[in-house]
Formats: C-alpha cells, structure tokens, sequence
C-alpha cells in the first residue's frame, strides 16, 4: 500500500444537454438534500436561492423555427490556473477554499461574513446571499437533514458537490478497508435524481470512470471557458448554437476550445 | 493638570480617532453580526441513525417507487427507487418535495368541523358518530340516492370500499374524473363488458408520433416517459410531435408540427389518407383488430387529402406525407394521444382518428406498439349484501347522467337536495374541474360535505366536516398504476412515520361507519379495520406487496378476449369546437402543462414553486404566452398587463412574448391560482380550470374541452 494517504481527484460533472428535458428535479433534489430554505415569493430570481439552477436557452430565431435547450448550473468549482478559482482567490475570510484532494471549491459558512466579494468574482452566478434569516413553518423543520448545516442570514452558499456525501462515503469505505472510492460509490443528490441520466459525476482525471471519457466527446464544451476559469462542469450538446451560448463568441469565430482538466 | 476647551477637544478627538483606527468598532460589529448570527432561531437539526425504506408515491397517477430517508424517526430525504418497474431511480420535483407535504402547514391535523364558517377541532368519535347518525337518517327517510362520492380515481381499495359502501347504503352515486383511458376504451367494441386501458410499450417502439402528448411534460407515468424518451435517442428512434407551442417535449423531438390547436384529428387522418393511398397497411392485423375498415376507408381517401388538411391544420402537405410514409414503412411504430399531461380525455372522432394510425399499421398487441389490456380487477372481497332499501336506491338514476363527473355541479344547481351528502376522497374537484366557479357554487349549496383530504385543499376548505386521512408516509395502502404502462402494477405504500397527527386512515373510517350502521351494511364490511381488509382483498398479491412493494400484472392478450377497435367515420368536422364568440374573442387559449407545476389534486408544495422559472409567474401574476406579432396587433408589450377575456371568466395576466407559439394562440400554465394551501401557494396566479368550461364530446359526453376562444385588452 502506498504511503499516499489519499490520491488527488478532480470531481467534476458531465452533463449531456441533449437528454436533459428541463423537469426541474435537480434542482429540488439538491434543495431537499442541502436544506436549502424558500420563502413565500420566489419569483425574484435573483434572490432565490438555488445551488442548482436550471436555465433555458432559445436559438432566437422565430417561430416555428425556435428550438430551446435546458442547461442546468451547478457550481463550476472552478480549478482556474492551478486552484486559483475567481472565488477563492478574493475570499478574505478564507471562507472558501480550492481543495487539492478532490477539486471541490468548499465555502466554509461559519467563516463567512457576507462581503459577498466571491459573489462578484464568479462568472456564473453560482452563490447566493442568505439577505434574511430561513424561516420553516412550524413543523417543517423535521425535514432536515442533520448533514448540512442550515444557514443564517449574512453568509453566502452555494453547491458544494453536496461534500457530505463523499465523507459520508469515505468514512464507509474507510470502515471496510478501502482508501479509494468506487465510481457511483459518491454521487450528488442531483446527479442521483435526474430522471433522464443527463448528469454524470466522476473523477475527471481517472482513465477508468465515464467523465474522462465523455468530456472529451466532441459535443463537450465549457461555459465561459475563455475566461480561464478552468470550470470542472463539462456540457454536451450536438446543437453548434447551444455550444455558442456556452461562451461570447465574435460572429465568424468557431467554438470548439482547449480543454484544461488531464 | 487644568482641562481647558482646547484640552478637551483635542483629547475628544485623538479618542475617536484612537478607538476608529483601532480594531475596537470593527470588531465589535463583527462580533454583534455573529452573535445574532447565531441566535437560536436558525434550526439545528438533530442528529441520529440513518435508515432507507422503500415505498411507493401515490402524488400523481405515476406510481413511482421511492425510497425514504430517515434520520431517527424522521423523514429527511425522498430518493427515486433504484430497480424499480417505473421510474428505476430517477424522482420528478413533486415527489422530492413529500417531506415538505408530511411536515407542510397545511396538513389537515384531527378531525374538523366547519361551523359557520371557521373549521373546530372535534374528537374522532364526535365525527364518525355525527356522520353515521346523518347517514341513518337519510336513509330512514328513503333517500339514500341522494349521497354521493368523488374518488380521485376508480382504482385500488380506498375508492373501491368507497364505492362498496354507497352500494351496500343504497347509492349508485360513486364519480371520479374521466380521462384518456375511457376515450380509449370507448373507442372499443368490448367482448364483455369490461373497460380497455392503452399500454405503450414505448421502450420497445422505432417511430413515435405524438399528438400533442406531454412526452417531457408529465403525461401517463412521467419519468418513465422521460426515460423512454432519451432510450430513443441513443436508439436512434424517431419522435414526431405534433403541438401548437414549443412544449418541452416539442423542444426534444427530432420534429415538431405547429398544428393549429385543435385540429389533431384531421392531421392524423391526413397522415391516414397517406398510409391508405400507398397501402402502406397491413389488411390481416385490421381484420383481426377491428369493425368497419372498409367504410372508413372510403371516407377518410375521400374528403382528407393532404392538401386539404394542409389548409385546416397548418401543417404543409409535404411534410405529412413524409410522416405519413415513415410512420407506414416503420418496423415499430406508435401514435401517442392525449394533450399534455393526458389528464383531459379526448374526443371519440380524435381517439379514432389517431388510434387508427396504430390499428393501420398492425401494431396493436405487438412489441413496440399499443397494448389493449384489460382493468386490473384484482381486489377479491366477498360479495356486497344489499337489503330492499339498498336494491331501490340501486335503482334510481345517478344524478349526473351517464356517471360523468362534470355533470354534476349543473345536476346539483338543477334540482334542489339532489345530493344531501358528499363523500371526497383523495380528489380536488373544487380545483381540478373545469368551470371552477360554477362548481364552488354547486358544491357550497350541497348541505353536508365531507372531505378525506390529509391537506387542506379547496374541496376540504369548503366542506363540512374534514375526517384527515394520513399522508401517504404514514400508511398502508395498494397504488394501482396504469398510465399507459406496458404492463399495470400494484404498488404498496406503508407506513415510513407513526402518523404525526390525529387522523385516521380513509379506509377505517369508511370500514367503521359501515359497521356503525349495522345491518346489511355492516356485514358487507365483515374486517375490523382497512388492514385486514387489504389484505383480505390483495389475496395473492399481498406477500409480494409487502415483501416488494410492487407486482407487475403481466398480461398477454388472447384472440377470444381482445377488445376490437371501431373505426368512427369522421364526420365534416371532427374538431371539437370551441365555446366563445369568433367575432369579438379572436384568440384561442390552450393551457401548458409541466412537470415543475403540479396540476392535479395534490398542490405543488414550496421547493416546487421555487422551481417556477419567471416567464410562469412573477409574484402573484400569472404570465402568459403570445406571438410578438400577436401583441404587435393589440399592442401589447413584454412584460406590460392585460385582461384575458374568456367567456367564462375575466383576469388580469402578465405577458410574455414568446416565438415557441403560433400567432392568435395564448399558452396559460396550468396548476396555479390555488386559493387554499399555505402562504407559498395560495394567491399565486390564476386557475386555469376558472377560464374553460366542460364541451361534452356528442358521441361519450365526456368533457373534452381543451381550450376556448378569449381576447386579450392592455389593461
């Protein structure tokens, strides 16, 4: 056995945006599993909290030659140039933290203060500001789970790759002996729950798990990729406009970009 | 030392410039934030063991399995059943939010009673003995006709003991709401008289041409659509759908046909005349699947030329004869029916028209096409014993005629005290029926109204008396699903919680009124509570169930018992028309359905909501769908209000300009305006059931209304 306590992974998604359908159930799946508190009006999509957002994209042409496509955002955790994430990099509370051993960007809320500087640094709209305290009707409280932390108001949150679920499976896999995790062993609660198998997760850097196949199909793409954000969520789409959405792109340029995660 | 005012100051002001530049303010407020912060009203949730239980949803017609999360005795997390027949892992956005609905506010808590207006918490024994003595009275009196019950559905032995009792009491009063399944089935000629539902073995199809079918959106068993659905994208197999707005499942065919609303019929026998002209049809799996072909025939080749059809549906004739040939050279193709979400049934000539392309092609009982399978009638009780006042209400009409559902409100309004008592089980009628208002009005002027409901839904909020049923978390229960599965199922809820209220099973309280009552009514109830009589009625079934949780009723249809289809011959106009003046409603208003809004009887609970992406809703306002040259022409603008005109109603919408939809056509989204429910519901938008009316199809009289003709007035 190696002296390595436990060997660098990069998690990260694959989400095939020609299978997504846009039911929403990611979204309440990571809602329900991360105690993600909801007020009476959530219109206001700025202030609605949700790690996993789904948006939907229109080719802009007119009817009927419209075509749109659902793409749902979790967090990118991004690994930039070397861990530095746009997030990270401006965190002065060490709030949120690049972490080399599996790629997930942490955000620590009990350090948090509420700057909301990660919030301006990230390109993707990815956190949100708890601007009021969660408030569950009486009753609904027993609801939640006791792995995640409720927030109070003054922190920012956003999608951790639900963490708890990869110690809870480490810790599983420690008790049996194992030091490395089975593929499907941790899946994010929305990954779980998509009816239509759009999301996959793995390491992104171990030959033998499907993403580090299926980010280098040729339908793969980035979102803001340009930025140098070096995102760890990876889309397909065998539409050229749905790719062109993913980045801003001058009108005679092609898509198709480096990949950066090896 | 003497303090003088220059002293003073400067003291005052090295001071204040001493404590700013210090980390004193700064931490203080740092501190005071986390100090309140970290007042105890953010929730800490307890720890403890984790456990997994499986189970079945019963929150829409689907019959997913599920699998719970407990933390102790609380359920924390509700996960799609790994494996499953239905849904093998994967969980929609209405049955995530369960935990929200077991735990949510608008749980109904102990037995209620409505007393001029405000709801009172009454004892269970207070309840079952005020309604049992009401029961006998009305049936002293010989009107035992005049009690009524509404199911949420005709299956499984919640309804079925329902259904027993108003037998064994003397009343042939027992509604639920019609669907696509009784279009289907009265498209059929039956050996016997038994009903014929439609199983799709969709998995197994190569050419899928929907008419309007909410594929993506909800319809039948919705995540098993969905997972079918992306089967035939690796599989490379087609999806035609045909739909006047860019639904979802529009958005992830291979090919969407704009129709124009309302002509489905006609494109399908356009697409018919196709397959007829190019003998694209196989004569042996006609003759042995169906009545009058010839004459059907002669008609359809005579007056839907896709020229001709071209004009009315807007489809260009090219096209549907490229439809017309792939669907009739397919190895396994398959029609789909039922707009949206399936939950409105079809007209005869619709149901015909595309029926018949699958009876055209021979794909009826064969891999990949449509199955015709018999009602799973698997509950085996003994025999109902019916005393003479049973036999003579037996005998008397039902109120609503020809047991429709949607009759009954005008049944109600009609003839004074023609219902005096009416059950409601696991339904919303006060919600989920078209013509809302009109229904509310009928309802109010029943005299006793007694809802089941576990929440307090608008049908509960108007009753009587509300005996709560436990939530689907906390009981034993059998949840027959057909949804145009394949192969129907059994699944079995059980109880994951001790239920957390003071409510009792629908089953018991329905068992212990009978058995209150005495007579031939009690022992036609002969168990001492629902389990036993679960049990005693799942017979084989219920080892499986409780070991299991589910048991597949596999089914293989023989020559002697196959229903035969019955080609309709499509008159002039086979489209159901629409109620409302052409000359000043101009518009035709179609309801959206999807998966992120519950439209049933269950309302979306608050994670649902918060899925509602802003061109649904913004605050209160519902925001509909229109062409930009639609409100070029009333001069409308995104996002200004307008009065949406109906005939039966009038309110105010949001507009949202959308290329997703044809011009004159307004696309509403169904499932909100709920006016009971919590805080996080109610008052959100608009009911879209308040805007339609029932149109009764002249051949089965169900209620097929799929829009109505509206205008729009910048408000």
């Amino acid at each position: 056995m190696t002296q390595e306590y436990r060997k660098e992974k990069k998690y990260g998604m694959v989400i095939d945006l020609d299978k997504c359908t846009g039911c929403g159930a990611c979204m309440v799946a990571c809602m329900a599993e991360n105690n993600v508190p909801f007020r009476d009006n959530e219109t206001d999509k700025l202030k609605s909290i949700t790690w996993m957002r789904v948006y939907q994209l229109n080719n802009g042409k007119s009817y009927p030659n419209e075509e749109i496509c659902y793409l749902p955002r979790p967090c990118m955790h991004c690994e930039g140039h070397n861990g530095h994430s746009p997030c990270v990099t401006v965190c002065p509370a060490i709030a949120t933290d690049y972490d080399r051993e599996t790629g997930i960007v942490s955000q620590i809320i009990t350090r948090c203060f509420g700057c909301r500087y990660c919030m301006g640094a990230c390109p993707y709209h990815a956190r949100y500001f708890n601007w009021w305290d969660p408030v569950w009707p009486d009753g609904m409280e027993k609801s939640l789970s006791p792995n995640v932390s409720p927030r109070m108001r003054g922190v920012v949150e956003k999608c951790t790759f639900c963490f708890h679920r990869y110690q809870l499976a480490y810790e599983k896999a420690a008790s049996e002996g194992r030091r490395e995790l089975r593929e499907n062993e941790y899946q994010p609660s929305c990954t779980q729950a998509c009816p239509a198998g759009a999301i996959t997760f793995g390491d992104l850097i171990n030959k033998n798990q499907a993403v580090y196949k299926m980010k280098k199909d040729p339908r793969a793409f980035r979102l803001l990729e340009r930025l140098g954000t070096n995102p760890k969520i990876y889309y397909l789409s065998s539409r050229e406009w749905v790719r062109r959405a993913g980045d801003n792109y001058h009108p005679d340029e092609e898509t198709g970009i480096v990949k950066n995660h090896r | 030392m003497k303090i003088d005012r220059r002293c003073f100051l400067s003291l005052g002001i090295g001071a204040t410039a001493g404590t700013a530049l210090s980390p004193l303010p700064w931490k203080l407020m740092d501190d005071i934030s986390i100090w309140s912060q970290n007042w105890p009203w953010t929730p800490v949730p307890p720890d403890g063991e984790i456990s997994y239980t499986d189970s079945t949803c019963t929150l829409c017609p689907g019959g997913c399995g599920i699998t719970v999360r407990k933390i102790d005795n609380r359920v924390v997390k509700i996960e799609g059943r790994k494996n499953h027949p239905v849904n093998n892992g994967g969980i929609c956005v209405l049955g995530l939010s369960g935990p929200q609905l077991l735990y949510g506010p608008t749980r109904v808590q102990s037995p209620m009673k409505n007393v001029n207006g405000t709801f009172q918490k009454i004892t269970w024994n207070q309840a079952l003995s005020e309604i049992t003595e009401k029961l006998l009275t009305i049936r002293a009196e010989g009107r035992s006709h005049t009690v009524a019950g509404i199911a949420g559905s005709s299956r499984g032995t919640v309804p079925a003991l329902l259904q027993r009792f108003l037998t064994a009491y003397g009343s042939p009063n027992f509604y639920c709401q019609s669907s696509i399944e009784d279009s289907f089935s009265l498209s059929h000629i039956q050996p016997q008289n038994n009903k014929t539902i439609p199983g799709f073995d969709l998995e197994n199809a190569d050419y899928v041409l929907s008419f309007g079918t909410g594929i993506m959106d909800g319809w039948g068993s919705p995540l098993r659509m969905i997972q079918a659905g992306n089967a035939w994208k690796t599989g490379k197999t087609k999806l035609i759908q045909v739909e006047p707005r860019l639904s979802d499942t529009a958005a992830k065919s291979d090919e969407w046909l704009p129709s124009k609303p309302g002509t489905e019929a006609i494109l399908a026998l356009g697409i018919a005349h196709v397959i007829l002209l190019e003998s694209l049809y196989d004569q042996t799996a006609i003759n042995y699947h169906s009545e009058g072909f010839s004459t059907w025939r002669t008609a359809v080749l005579a007056h839907y030329h896709p020229d001709k059809v071209a004009e009315i549906t807007g489809i260009d004739s090219r096209t549907i004869i490229t439809v017309g040939r792939e669907f009739g050279h397919a190895e396994r193709p398959v029609a789909i029916f039922g707009r949206g979400k399936g939950n409105t049934p079809l007209s005869l000539t619709e149901m015909s028209a595309v029926h018949a392309l699958n009876v055209l092609v021979g794909n009826v009982n064969k891999t990949g096409g449509v199955f015709t399978l018999p009602e799973p009638n698997y509950i085996s009780w003994p025999e109902i014993s019916l005393d003479t006042k049973a036999e003579t209400g037996l005998q008397t009409k039902q109120i609503a005629e020809g047991g429709l559902l949607h009759r009954l409100p005008s049944a109600i309004k009609e003839a004074e005290d023609s219902v005096t008592l009416l059950f409601v089980a696991d339904a919303n009628p006060c919600y989920t029926l078209t013509d809302t208002k009109e229904v509310i009005r009928a309802f109010k002027k029943i005299p006793f109204k007694v809802s089941f409901s576990s929440y307090m839904d608008e049908t509960a909020t108007l009753s009587d008396l509300i005996l709560p049923n436990h939530s689907y978390l906390e009981r034993y229960e059998d949840v027959p699903v057909t949804s145009g599965l394949r192969n129907p199922l059994i699944g079995f809820t059980k109880p994951i919680v001790n239920p957390l209220f003071q409510t009792k099973h629908t089953g018991d309280v329905i068992i212990s009124i009978a058995r209150a009552m005495k007579g031939s009514i009690g022992s036609s109830f002969p168990w001492e509570n629902y389990l036993q009589c679960l049990k005693n009625g799942l017979g084989q079934h219920w080892n499986p169930l409780i070991n299991n949780d589910v048991v597949e009723i596999k089914y293989v249809p023989e020559f002697e018992d196959i229903p035969r289809f019955a080609f309709q011959i499509p008159n002039d106009k086979p489209q159901v028309l629409l109620e409302g003046n052409e000359n000043n409603m101009n518009l035709t208003l179609i309801p959206s359905d999807s998966l992120r809004l519950s439209s049933g009887y269950i309302g979306a609970p608050p994670f649902m909501m918060k899925t509602l992406p802003d061109t649904i809703l913004t605050d209160n306002n519902t925001i509909i769908q229109i062409h930009p040259k639609t409100a070029e022409k009333l001069g409308l603008r995104q996002g200004c209000y307008a009065i949406l005109k109906t005939p039966k109603d009038e309110k105010k919408v949001k507009i949202h300009l959308s290329q997703g939809i044809g011009e004159d056509i307004i696309s509403f989204p169904r499932g909100l305006g709920h006016t009971a429910y919590d805080r996080y519901l109610a008052g959100k938008g608009i009911n879209f059931n308040e805007l339609i009316g029932p149109v009764e199809d002249t051949f089965s009289g169900l209620d097929v209304a799929w829009g109505i003709r509206a205008s729009l007035i910048k408000a």
